[in-house]
């Protein structure tokens, strides 16, 4: 370099091209800006807010709220302050958020891999599936589900009972549901000795392999010892731990079993569907994202078909599928805010409530949005932290 | 090995080796096939029974003005026909001039016009409106060939799109006392407020979500952090939380002398919602240009703001286009939400035909007809997209 040293040259350059100058500069208009837009905002908000007399705090939250909600599972009353009926929609909002995400998940890869299938019937009626769900309004079809299919179902009297205990009535859904007797507590300690077993034989086993040594029988021994405790102290546990409550009709209504609501139903069902659709999706481009060498080349290697699948082809596709996974769960949680339009007390559905009954539409908005931000913060870094591991790492 | 390619011999399948290769290859395979047939012919035996027999289509017929306009004052009818017909033409010489995916959306929409003839001809609107579709149908033919045959210049296309978008808006809203009355849009609703909620969304959206996806790529931090904090919240929130508020707070956020519709404002919460995935998209294409062609052009001497004007921009913005058709589809299936704030689009429409009391107990009928019309719709669309998503070649590896 003859050129002249790059701190006298720095000197030389006038602040108006100086870059670290106008960076800083640049981002100060910027910040002004945004502080005198939202300065804007605020002092047109304030003064709206003033003059219909609105306020900005939380202590409505105190109050009694006055209102019934249909479902909820923790108890409530309408004598109940209107921050526990939040809280009662902010749980309806989780319990079918997380069911939502559970049967969509296993729905979806059954989509996802029978748009894979090499028979021909069930490749084509699963990409029509996806293409009606797809190409249709998810509210449109909670439409559908509530108002055209559960709330015409026959009543109890007539109920539509499906194969296994099932019950389909104007009340909802009705499940054989499992029920723990006296006796779970006794059996839970031979499963966890179990557990143990299966691990400590898992853990020695994989010892082994590392070490070169044949492992195929300790292999076996983890689970096979397993199952034996396991069915063995339900045997021994003088009654059985597990029960299952069927449910049964009475004059107006079922007793026992596990009761769904049409409303909840309907929800969990277009959820379900609706999401399914598009995991099914995420799910093939995963499987197809990973090329045919790779089977090939494991193959080559003298792996066999499902150590194939298990140690080739199944970490590759996952890294594939995680991330926009992850959205379709958020999707998920998010669209069940629909469940205003059939009536399923969800937090959105509660705040609006909220906002009519208190007359504070502004702080009721805030927290609700709030909080599904929140939801929606939590999930993608927990599926954040999964991605991370599965990523297979290149350097 | 000889050099000459030979074709891959021409396999010729007869109709049983066909359904021993597809349907029965394996034992599991074959019972796999007989339930899945077995529940397939039920189901639409029955949906067939129910469509042909035990269903009400006249409720559908006798309401199909409003649900294709909705309450649309009828003797301004004439402005959507109008607006329609300039659509259309556009259309037809845009796909016979691009080929590929355009065309095939010409194609739908002038299939979609030949659908709704058909409908209007079996409802009760009259036989005009029918011809008037048929006309708007011939139209897109005629751009086709025209287009084909370049008989209007490529530039005048592009010209008569962007001058059409704004001066269809202005023709459905109309100006004060002229010769087109301004129509309140209380009274827009049905599939015209659907469509036009969706297309003003994605177009408004589409700029502010370019300027996010820079803003989220900068290498000023405070315009990084902005960005992706606004991206980050709106895609956190439900689009309904957003409406809600769009109807609640956009009032109260405005200066006290501006008053803003209901209309207004659920295209403002869209489009406010919708930039946020419009900038997600871009960035994406943005991440997919090399960095070369960026150091390239430093190296060529242009400044940052030529550099993404010239360089990165266009390059990233077609890479994009088949990813934002699909947003387009996912919000026109979104515009239904705006019935929970009270507006009718076709949804709403839908459940205040379901108010009338002679439609009483038809809410299979006028639910499976909306999601009938949103799928033909997003069907088209969706099919033309994977065409130029294939033309483009994106996503190739």
């Amino acid at each position: 370099m003859n050129g002249p040293a790059p701190n006298t040259r720095q000197a030389r350059v006038p602040p108006w091209r100086n870059e670290h100058v106008l960076r800083v500069a640049a981002q100060a208009v910027v910040l002004l800006a945004a502080a005198l837009f939202v300065g804007f905002l605020v002092r047109n908000l304030t003064t709206a807010m003033a003059g219909r007399g609105l306020s900005l705090g939380f202590g409505f939250l105190d109050l009694t709220a006055g209102f019934d909600i249909a479902e909820s599972p923790i108890p409530y009353r309408s004598t109940d302050t209107y921050g526990q009926a939040f809280l009662v929609g902010l749980l309806n909002t989780l319990s079918v958020s997380a069911a939502g995400i559970v049967l969509a998940t296993i729905l979806g890869v059954l989509v996802g891999v029978a748009r894979l299938s090499t028979n021909w019937l069930v490749n084509r009626v699963a990409s029509v599936y996806v293409e009606i769900i797809r190409n249709t309004p998810l509210l449109v079809q909670l439409v559908i589900l509530y108002f055209a299919v559960f709330l015409q179902l026959p009543p109890v009297a007539d109920a539509v009972e499906l194969p296994g205990a099932i019950f389909l009535s104007q009340r909802g859904l009705f499940l054989p549901a499992p029920e723990l007797t006296p006796s779970f507590g006794r059996w839970l300690v031979f499963v966890a000795v179990g557990l143990g077993v299966a691990v400590a034989a898992g853990i020695v086993a994989a010892r082994r392999a590392s070490a070169g040594r044949p492992t195929r029988r300790l292999g076996m021994i983890g689970p096979v010892t397993f199952v034996a405790i396991a069915v063995g102290g339900w045997l021994l546990a003088f009654q059985a731990p597990i029960v299952i409550d069927l449910p049964a009709r009475q004059r107006f209504n079922f007793v026992g079993g596990m009761g769904l609501s049409p409303e909840f139903a309907a929800l969990l069902f277009g959820l379900v569907l609706y999401t399914a659709a598009f995991i099914g999706e995420v799910v093939r481009g995963g499987i197809q994202a990973v090329r045919r060498g790779q089977w090939e080349a494991a193959r080559a290697l003298g792996l066999s078909e499902r150590q194939a699948l298990r140690l080739i082809v199944f970490p590759q596709a996952l890294r594939v599928i995680v991330p926009p996974l992850t959205s379709q769960y958020l999707n998920l949680a998010k669209n069940s805010s629909l469940a205003i339009a059939i009536g399923y007390p969800d937090m959105f559905k509660i705040g609006v409530t909220m906002s009519n009954q208190t007359g504070q539409p502004v702080p009721v908005i805030l927290l609700v949005m709030g909080t599904y931000l929140v939801i929606s913060l939590a999930t993608s870094l927990l599926m954040n932290i999964y991605n991370r591991r599965v990523q297979v790492l290149e350097s | 090995m000889t050099s000459a390619t030979l074709q891959p011999p021409h396999v010729r399948v007869g109709p049983i080796a066909w359904l021993r290769v597809n349907l029965f290859s394996t034992w599991y395979n074959a019972i796999l096939s007989l339930l899945i047939g077995a529940l397939l012919a039920w189901v639409i035996l029955q949906f067939a029974g129910w469509a042909l027999g035990a269903a009400r289509w006249d409720v559908i017929t006798r309401n199909m003005r409003l649900f294709l306009i909705g309450q649309f004052p009828a003797d301004q009818a004439w402005r959507i026909w109008l607006n329609l017909a300039v659509i259309s033409g556009l259309a037809g010489l845009s796909g016979g001039s691009a080929g590929g995916a355009v065309r095939t959306l010409a194609t739908s929409v002038a299939a979609a016009q030949l659908l709704f003839a058909g409908l209007i001809a079996v409802s009760g609107i009259g036989l005009l409106g029918s011809v008037a579709y048929l006309a708007n149908a011939a139209l897109v033919w005629i751009g086709l060939v025209a287009g084909m045959r370049r008989l209007v210049p490529q530039r005048m296309v592009t010209i008569g799109w962007l001058v059409s978008l704004p001066a269809s808006f202005i023709l459905v809203a109309g100006v004060g006392d002229t010769a087109i009355p301004s129509v309140s849009t209380n009274l827009w609703s049905g599939l015209l407020l659907t469509l036009l909620l969706a297309t003003v969304g994605i177009v408004l959206s589409f700029p502010f979500g370019v300027v996010l996806a820079l803003g989220r790529r900068s290498a000023l931090p405070a315009v990084r952090w902005l960005s992706t904090a606004y991206i980050e919240l709106i895609r956190g929130v439900p689009l309904v939380t957003i409406l809600f508020m769009a109807d609640i707070m956009l009032p109260l956020f405005l200066p006290g002398e501006l008053r803003i519709d209901r209309v207004a404002r659920a295209m403002g919460g869209i489009t406010l919602f919708s930039a946020a995935y419009v900038a997600e998209n871009v960035r994406g294409g943005l991440q997919a240009i090399p960095t070369g062609q960026v150091e390239a052009a430093h190296a060529l001497g242009l400044n940052g703001f030529l550099t993404n004007r010239f360089i990165v921009l266009p390059q990233a913005l077609r890479a994009v286009i088949p990813a934002n058709v699909g947003l387009f589809i996912s919000l026109l299936k979104d515009t239904t939400l705006v019935t929970i704030v009270g507006l009718l689009e076709l949804l709403g429409i839908g459940r205040s035909v379901l108010a009338q009391s002679e439609s009483l107990g038809a809410q299979m009928e006028v639910y499976v007809f909306v999601a009938a019309l949103f799928f033909v719709v997003s069907f088209a669309m969706s099919q033309a997209s994977y065409r130029l998503e294939t033309s483009l070649g994106v996503g190739k590896r």
